[in-house]
């Protein structure tokens, strides 16, 4: 079947077979590897990517949800529009050290935006809890909380400017 | 996967209609269940048939002494709604448990109490706040809807469109996860209406239960003292690699004293 819809801003139409999951067809034929599959049961969240602006797991995920949808990837953040900069989050993992191998980081990022937005007084709880579908095997999650937190102020005080 | 084919009825009558005539076909909700089926290939539908594209069943409605709440509501956005929050806080903070935020934005309620998992969430909130289950030709009281492991009173091209939960004197939930698939290895669900008190538990058996003890021992008093010396039997109960039966009745215990505490905070 043929499905249209924006991927990371730019409209993208593809046939796909209805059995194609979306972590599959980013990887195997838009060539958009970013997107890791990690556990391949919905479990780890090294998949995660924005449907119409919600994280949703794309290793659980059909590709003929995505017609008519917004689908934002690790490939389609960006810092400022125009720039060559990192999004402030991944701008925050770097500078925090919130990874080690790096192979949960796309989701990790991709559930930390989303959980990140329009929050300006999220609490370490919250992302402790907020990260409960994301696994990491490195890093003990303390300099992902820690990364996440800087991430979350420089997003709303970007926003607040 | 195997392949299957695609169907994405605009109209219930549709929907209801491919059920009926493709054999094994299936319906797709949010998929968090179905999809994880597929791929381990404990099933294999020739066709699926998606209802996303069935707008009115989706959202959540204030009818006073129910709230409805539409088959394809997600459980981020039931746990998000003021209006289940401040009528039932105890199936907010329900949908809020759900597996992950991720799997939160996808999954559905329809699609939850349909699929009917021995460990879901949903099964607890739905019998134990005796909610009715709204269907394209019927309603189904909830007593009569749950039959056992991942069946239910849905006949073939019978589709959810609706849950309708009574608003209660107070509700409250408690589970015990199991880590890393955060279904309720135990989960109880407590409501306290006008003329009695329903204790529903899933988790702990081949299908979500009443507690009858607990429910007249709660009756008369409303309190977690009420029911700490109640202990349900083993006998029936799941034994697995997460637990073994007699852990989770002593569970069933300690939960729905939570469910209670939960309740009346």
């Amino acid at each position: 079947m043929q499905i249209s819809f924006t991927l990371n801003g730019r409209p993208t139409t593809v046939d796909v077979e209805p059995a194609t999951l979306v972590a599959e067809l980013l990887r195997e034929q838009l060539n958009l590897t970013g997107t890791h599959i990690g556990c391949d049961t919905s479990q780890c969240g090294a998949c995660v990517v924005h449907l119409d602006g919600l994280p949703v797991k794309s290793c659980t995920l059909l590709a003929p949800a995505l017609d008519g949808a917004t689908l934002l990837t690790i490939e389609g953040l960006q810092g400022a529009p125009g720039s060559n900069q990192m999004h402030p989050m991944q701008e925050a993992f770097r500078e925090h050290h919130g990874l080690q191998c790096g192979f949960c980081t796309p989701g990790m990022l991709m559930t930390a935006i989303a959980l990140a937005t329009g929050k300006p007084d999220l609490t370490e709880a919250d992302v402790r809890h907020g990260l409960e579908g994301n696994i990491c095997r490195c890093t003990g999650y303390q300099n992902i909380v820690v990364s996440v937190l800087a991430g979350a102020a420089a997003m709303n005080a970007a926003k607040g400017e | 996967m195997k392949p299957f084919a695609y169907h994405q009825p605009g109209q219930i009558p549709d929907a209801a209609k491919l059920l009926t005539s493709i054999e094994d076909s299936k319906l797709v909700a949010g998929g968090m269940t179905l999809i994880p089926t597929i791929k381990q290939r404990l099933a294999s539908p020739v066709a699926l048939v998606d209802l996303s594209k069935l707008g009115s069943l989706k959202g959540i409605t204030d009818d006073g002494a129910t709230i409805t709440i539409g088959a394809m509501t997600p459980h981020a956005v039931v746990a998000a709604s003021r209006l289940v929050q401040t009528k039932i806080p105890g199936l907010a903070a329900l949908a809020s448990m759900i597996g992950d935020p991720a799997v939160r934005n996808r999954g559905t309620i329809g699609g939850s109490v349909a699929n009917n998992d021995p460990a879901a969430d949903y099964p607890a909130g739905v019998l134990g706040l005796g909610a009715t289950i709204v269907s394209s030709t019927r309603d189904i009281a909830a007593d009569k809807f749950f039959l056992g492991l991942f069946e239910t009173a849905l006949e073939v091209g019978e589709i959810i469109t609706a849950i309708r939960f009574p608003v209660p004197l107070k509700a409250g939930y408690s589970k015990f996860k199991a880590p890393a698939s955060r279904y309720a290895l135990v989960g109880v669900f407590v409501a306290k209406f006008a003329d009695g008190v329903r204790v529903a538990v899933t988790g702990a058996g081949p299908g979500v239960f009443r507690v009858p003890p607990m429910e007249v021992a709660l009756s008369e008093n409303f309190d977690p003292s009420a029911i700490a010396a109640i202990k349900i039997d083993n006998d029936g109960l799941t034994s697995d690699i997460h637990a073994e039966a007699d852990y989770r009745a002593h569970l069933v215990t300690v939960m729905a004293k939570r469910a209670v505490d939960a309740a009346l905070s």
